[in-house]
């Protein structure tokens, strides 16, 4: 289609769109990236919107950005900065021109920059006339005025002509990157199968953007990004928090039980709850609780009566858990509880990601209240830990928490899709009819009670948040008794640390500084290190899956090099939590508390200032 | 009517001795929580469910030591939530039959939420509300039914609060049972807890039961035998609302929309004049003028006061489940897995 331009290949390319949180932003990046994929190319997103649903249009803070990263090689983050903005208004460039690399391109809708938008977003004058773009591709587009011109005749209503604006800066969009729009037009036929005239409408503006940009020349040349070397297989797009609900469907299905989910809505973590909900083909059981607590009550009710119950909540949900959590570890009833963390305390930063839940999540409860602690740390990878949170859950018969963010659990990338044959097995210790049944005798191994679930004859039981006698479960208040059951709860859960793998380091055993993190930090952190360990620098990687209990190397692994710096995205919880644990290793910190992620510029900067330390 | 069922020949052969656990009872004695348990025991034998089948949820409080003293699966939780587990372990396993005990802080207090919304949903278990009115574990403060005025350790000058009707908290919530009984009378509490497990969805049976320790006396002129009989009136469907130590006394309704206590043989009031009891009637408005009787201008509404037909929760679930399944191309981990937009990498 674009045969007379000169075609430019490239290894990686980032764009972001952003507009108004109305205007639809959220869909073009997600086809933009679709098609990416289904191209072949490696990708990876980040969704950044307001809490509001609506937030005051043309307003800085009502602003919706999507940020994607796609490449021929291995990409591993949404990128730090763009090759491309598309801002719909004045206020999206205001808030993201500081996101765009020297000489990138900016595709602004010329018909919204208004003085009345200038104001509103804070401008005294047009930025346009601002001389400081002049290092920028700018490419005014008077998006809104033909858009309306394209569809003037198809005798659609004016708001749903407006609305399909977005389609015509997707078309520019896929011009100057040389993709199909195959995917897309398909998208659009699904999506409004009921109205014909708007998927015309649709695809009409979606091809009038292509053929603009390639009138306009909107580049002197158009890049491409040739497909990523990747493993072969079935792929698909995944978010982190679809990944979450899947990954513990495949645990339910693997252990042979039914998956119960008692939930609050609460963002950033409602998709988990959505998607569960919408899964009663594989016979899922969705509660929408009445609150937090009969979020977490609920499952703990289903796990006593049998089923895989999993609850899923973000920071303030976890805090209303707490309680519960803690009758789930005094009963010994297995349960998934998922935290998606998101920003500050309180209400703080909803939509914006962060790792301050880490403490709250391996202490936050009364009394010695311990449970295993795990954390996804890519969008894909959520499915694997939240199958091995289910695994744990239900092998060791104890609550599990499983720590994703809003980083991950938003943002998507192409999975290679596993086959449930190729998943570990899971064997659930439940008690059968006819065994001499004790509620607190355990195996040897994992110091596991048996499940006895209620129907099964002769195991008639009772637990509850009462102290219980070792063995016999009945009520005690006997002082040894106490020192008992509670060094039993520590030793079972440490004795986790049996069952789940090393900690692998990227890098050298004898690098001289290693950098530490964990969960939905590693995209940046493993391409600041992969970048420095190309320019021949000494530095690895250790990235934690498994927090509590740590794996059994952790200790060999922290005390080979000889600086260590702890990278998250708190005040330094996993640095305390290290120093804790290992108190002749010197962990230096970085820390960002900005609701964003790390970006791959910064980390290089301060590992560089480390490796010349003496 | 008790008798007729606790005699049937259920195939179950079970007896209330079946029910005690080992565990020894630690009510304090003469605590209206003994008379329960043996009418819950009564009950459960007769109600042709192997005993397996039983799980008996409580939250926190006096009563909800109740699973303890009970030889069938039970969980004992933690304050106010009650409901919400139990509500977890009916939609797990929708064939278990629910005994949840609750006391009035439990339930209308801490666990507020919990109550309304298990009956919102009309989950199929037996809420028994053991209603004294004061917290009796702590050793006597208030609770939300505890009578206005009430002198309690946290309130030494009186209650300044309202206290909550439990019924007309059940019945905002759309309750389509609820019952009432008083801890002594074993017969009845027996009866009730037979109807309640019959019934499918929430049933509230509501108990009135006197804390000897620091509320004794709370119920006493629905109880003391020289006034229980005017101020008593079991209600049992298709039957006239009467009672009275001579079976004089009847309900009528009055123009005001208000139920009026007459004299049968005053006025010319005959028995046919007397309100008969429609348990079914949707309808909920006689309901809460019954359960809304407080003595001594009333007499207080015992028995199955209302008991309405509706769907489960449960049953409503199981069914939608089976209708998406009936229709869904996605029968397992990998259909999902492998649906929608994917494309090969060869």
């Amino acid at each position: 289609m674009s045969q007379k331009t000169k075609i430019i290949e490239k290894e990686e390319v980032v764009i972001r769109f952003s507009g108004d949180s109305g205007d639809g932003m959220q869909l073009t990046g997600t086809q933009f990236s679709d098609t990416s994929a289904l191209f072949g190319n490696d990708v990876a997103t980040f969704p950044d919107y307001p809490a509001e649903i609506r937030a005051p249009q043309g307003t800085v803070g009502g602003v919706s950005g999507f940020q994607l990263h796609f490449g021929h090689k291995e990409v591993n983050t949404p990128g730090d900065f763009a090759d491309v903005l598309v801002a719909m208004n004045p206020a999206a460039l205001k808030a993201n021109l500081k996101w765009v690399k020297p000489s990138g391109t900016i595709i602004i809708n010329e018909d919204s920059f208004t003085d009345r938008n200038f104001e509103k977003a804070g401008y005294e004058s047009d930025p346009l006339d601002d001389e400081n773009l002049a290092d920028y591709n700018l490419i005014r587009a008077r998006v809104t005025s033909l858009t309306k011109e394209c569809l003037k005749d198809t005798g659609l209503d004016q708001k749903s002509i407006i609305r399909s604006k977005n389609m015509f800066t997707l078309g520019m969009v896929y011009w100057m990157f040389d993709r199909p729009l195959d995917h897309t037009e398909e998208f659009i036929e699904k999506k409004f199968k009921k109205y014909p005239l708007v998927v015309e409408g649709n695809k009409m503006v979606l091809r009038a953007g292509y053929n603009f940009a390639k009138t306009i020349e909107a580049l002197p040349y158009n890049f491409s990004v040739a497909p990523a070397k990747i493993k072969k297989g079935i792929y698909r797009n995944i978010t982190g928090n679809k990944a979450t609900a899947w990954g513990l469907i495949a645990a339910a299905e693997k252990a042979g039980l039914e998956l119960f989910c008692g939930s609050y809505p609460i963002t950033p973590a409602t998709e988990i709850l959505q998607e569960l909900a919408a899964r009663k083909d594989l016979g899922v059981k969705t509660f929408q609780a009445e609150d937090e607590i009969a979020g977490i009550c609920t499952s703990i009710g289903a796990s006593f009566a049998g089923n895989f119950a999993v609850t899923t909540t973000s920071g303030p949900g976890l805090a209303l858990k707490t309680e519960a959590a803690g009758l789930a570890v005094m009963t010994e009833l297995p349960l998934v509880i998922v935290n998606v963390q998101r920003g500050g305390p309180s209400t703080g930063l909803p939509t914006k990601t962060e790792q301050s839940d880490l403490m709250q999540a391996i202490h936050g409860r009364s009394g010695e209240c311990p449970m295993p602690v795990i954390a996804a740390s890519t969008p894909s990878n959520c499915f694997e830990y939240a199958f091995s949170a289910g695994k744990i859950a239900l092998e060791h018969m104890t609550p599990v928490i499983l720590l994703t963010d809003g980083f991950i659990a938003n943002g998507a990338e192409p999975w290679r899709i596993p086959k449930m044959a190729d998943l570990s097995s899971i064997e659930v210790p439940i008690a059968k009819e006819g065994d001499n049944y004790q509620p607190y005798a355990r195996d040897k191994d994992k110091l596991a009670r048996k499940w006895a679930v209620p129907g099964t004859k002769g195991l008639e039981h009772r637990i509850g948040g009462l102290e219980k006698m070792d063995v016999t479960g009945t009520v005690s208040y006997v002082p040894e008794n106490h020192q008992v059951m509670t060094d039993i709860r520590s030793e079972r859960i440490r004795r986790v640390a049996n069952f789940i793998p090393d900690v692998p380091i990227k890098g050298n055993e004898d690098a001289d500084v290693l950098v530490v993190g964990w969960g939905g930090t590693y995209g940046h952190l493993t391409t600041a290190v992969r970048e420095l360990q190309a320019e021949g620098k000494s530095i690895a990687l250790a990235h934690f899956h498994y927090i509590f209990p740590l794996p059994k190397n952790t200790g060999e692994v922290l005390s080979r090099h000889k600086k260590v710096i702890v990278c998250e995205l708190n005040e330094g919880q996993f640095a305390e939590y290290l120093r804790a644990g290992f108190q002749d290793i010197k962990f230096k910190q970085y820390n960002k508390l900005q609701g964003l992620p790390f970006t791959v510029l910064e980390l290089k900067e301060r590992f560089n200032q480390l490796l010349e330390e003496k | 009517m008790t008798d007729t069922i606790l005699k049937s020949n259920s195939p179950v052969k079970l007896t209330p001795k079946d029910f005690k656990s080992d565990q020894e009872v630690r009510w304090c004695p003469g605590c209206g929580d003994h008379g329960v348990l043996n009418s819950v025991q009564k009950a459960m034998a007769a109600m042709n469910i192997p005993k397996e089948k039983f799980a008996v949820i409580s939250g926190i409080g006096c009563s909800s030591r109740f699973p303890y003293y009970m030889d069938t699966y039970g969980f004992h939780t933690i304050h106010g939530r009650a409901a919400a587990i139990a509500s977890g372990v009916k939609s797990a396993n929708p064939d278990l039959e629910i005994l949840q005990i609750s006391g009035d802080g439990d339930a209308l207090a801490i666990g507020g939420n919990h109550f309304i919304h298990a009956i919102r949903r009309n989950i199929d278990m037996t809420i028994l509300l053991f209603n004294n009115e004061i917290y009796g574990l702590t050793k006597g403060q208030y609770s939300p039914t505890s009578k206005q005025g009430m002198v309690t350790k946290t309130s030494p000058f009186g209650t300044i609060e309202q206290p909550f009707h439990p019924a007309e908290l059940a019945l905002g919530a759309q309750s389509k049972f609820y019952a009432r009984s008083i801890d002594t009378n074993i017969k009845l509490t027996t009866e009730l807890v037979l109807a309640g497990s019959k019934h499918k969805g929430t049933s509230i049976i509501e108990i009135l039961q006197n804390c000897v320790i620091y509320n004794d006396g709370a119920h006493a002129l629905i109880t003391d035998k020289e006034t229980k009989d005017d101020f008593q009136l079991t209600l049992r469907h298709g039957e006239r609302m009467i009672f009275g130590k001579n079976k004089n006394k009847g309900l009528v309704l009055g123009g005001n929309g208000k139920l009026i206590v007459v004299t049968i043989g005053e006025f010319g009031i005959t028995d046919q004049d007397i309100l008969i009891h429609d348990a079914h009637n949707p309808d909920p408005h006689m309901a809460w003028l019954l359960s809304n009787m407080t003595a001594p201008e009333y007499p207080v509404a015992l028995g199955v006061i209302r008991d309405v037909a509706a769907l489960s929760y449960e049953e409503k679930m199981v069914q939608q489940i089976k209708d998406v399944q009936a229709v869904s191309t996605i029968k397992c981990m990998d259909d999902l897995l492998n649906s929608g937009d994917t494309w090969e990498v060869k």
